[in-house]
């Protein structure tokens, strides 16, 4: 590993005239499951800025008007040990849990995960169908942008020279809604997806209709991607209306645009895309009715 | 040339002090600084958990861990699981299932079934399988080790 400085500093502003002050070539430090694992492997950097010293990014807390506040260097165990994120996210334990081992959770972030921009990144797909925002520090003051506007390509996100992203906002979930998200490996843990899919649904107080739902697929197209048309799909729509879900999950095969590789080829990815949304659809009913 | 660092840690229980550079990691740290081999190398990407230690009671990847972000924290190493009267019941367990060949894996699983057993009194066959995935082990196939947490478990629980 080359040599390099390290900083940790102890709040935003101070994290900022860091980031100013430097020439770019910096490493923000969070759990380093990603970043020390790429610098083992060449990458070259001046400083390590180490985020965990700044209270605002490993708080982890929830208030009913404001929703969840993860901050981006809180450790997916915590995430998921959290009893709100437990009782009131299970969509968020669902990727926060199976992110490689108990090891790598313990380290790796969701903040990390996002900044990481994976294109087979399990959290966003949950993020996105809660409706959660993404809270970016800069020189100017703080700026939110959209889960799924975040990512611009792999490897790459919106973050500008000088903004390091401080938290993610979860919304307070809606009653009479549920939340669901699973991944194809071809093992049970340990594995990086093939495909991943999130689906989030409202239904009415009867508990028979969706009149809202939020579908994203994962590991299918150079970023995580915020399916619209599956969402349109169901809206409106009766919870066992077999048309609607099909339409969603045809909506979702058309949004792939994969690529072929070790883990996959592209007919199997676009085919994981519609079976994983329609499990996704049909687990977040069945945690909606549960609410 | 960035200097070093001065970094207040616990390891162990006991107060220790020590100097790194920024780009060592703590698994470095122990073994070439402080002398604590115990820890061992093995992928150094965070795959196969033979580095395993506890910070702050949490199981993690030693080579994953900077040495300067040690400052202030609780870490346990393999060399700080028995006690001053004999073995922890996990190694005991260890030697009597034979859950070891070459044994290059076992201080991370140990340190990892530690982990475990500190916070779940009787985890099902199921849960340690699980949690000690990020563990690997070549030799053994992975039953005797099992079987040996489950009857540290047992033993500890009497």
């Amino acid at each position: 590993m080359n040599a390099f400085d390290y900083e940790a500093p102890q709040s935003v502003d101070e994290a900022i005239s860091l980031l100013s002050a430097g020439n770019g070539n910096i490493g923000i430090l969070a759990g380093g499951t990603d970043l020390i694992a790429q610098l083992k492997e060449g990458r070259k950097i001046d400083l390590m800025l180490d985020l965990k010293q700044i209270p605002e990014a490993t708080a982890l807390s929830f208030d009913e008007d404001s929703g969840l506040s993860i901050g981006a260097a809180t450790s997916c165990s915590k995430i998921y040990s959290y009893d709100v994120v437990k009782n009131h996210y299970p969509a968020l334990v669902d990727c926060t849990s199976l992110i490689g081992s108990i090891q790598i959770q313990n380290r790796g972030s969701v903040g990390g995960n996002f900044c990481n921009a994976s294109p087979a990144a399990d959290t966003p797909p949950a993020v996105i169908v809660l409706g959660g925002t993404c809270r970016i520090a800069g020189p100017n003051g703080t700026r939110e942008v959209a889960a799924e506007d975040f990512f611009s390509g792999p490897g790459q996100s919106v973050l500008q020279s000088g903004e390091f992203l401080i938290s993610i906002q979860v919304p307070t979930p809606a009653a009479n809604s549920g939340a669901f998200f699973l991944r194809f490996i071809p093992r049970n843990e340990m594995d990086i997806a093939v495909a991943n899919a999130a689906a989030s649904v409202v239904l009415d107080s009867e508990k028979t209709t969706i009149q809202e739902a939020r579908v994203a697929i994962g590991a299918v197209a150079p970023t995580p991607l915020l399916v619209a048309d599956a969402g349109a799909a169901l809206a409106g729509k009766a919870v066992d209306d077999e048309d609607a879900i099909e339409a969603a999950c045809a909506a979702s095969r058309a949004a792939a645009r994969p690529i072929s590789d070790m883990r996959g080829t592209i007919e199997q990815r676009i085919h994981l895309s519609g079976v994983l949304t329609r499990r996704a659809i049909q687990g977040a009913i069945q945690r909606a009715k549960e609410s | 040339m960035p200097g070093k660092v001065h970094v207040t840690t616990t390891i162990n229980g006991e107060s220790v002090e020590f100097l790194c550079e920024p780009r060592q990691t703590i698994l470095e740290v122990l073994r070439d600084q402080l002398d604590l081999t115990g820890t061992k190398e093995g992928c150094s990407n965070g795959n196969c958990g033979a580095c395993s230690i506890l910070v702050d009671g949490n199981v993690i990847d030693s080579c994953l861990m900077m040495g300067v972000e040690a400052e202030g924290q609780e870490i346990t190493t393999i060399e700080g699981v028995a006690s001053a009267d004999g073995l922890h019941p996990l190694q005991q367990k260890f030697l009597e299932h034979a859950a070891l060949q070459c044994g290059i894996c076992t201080p991370g699983f140990i340190v990892a079934a530690k982990a475990l057993l500190d916070q779940e009194s009787d985890p099902s066959e199921e849960r340690i399988r699980l949690y000690l995935a990020g563990n690997l082990c070549r030799c053994t196939g992975y039953d005797k080790i099992v079987r040996a947490v489950q009857d540290a478990a047992s033993e500890m629980a009497e």
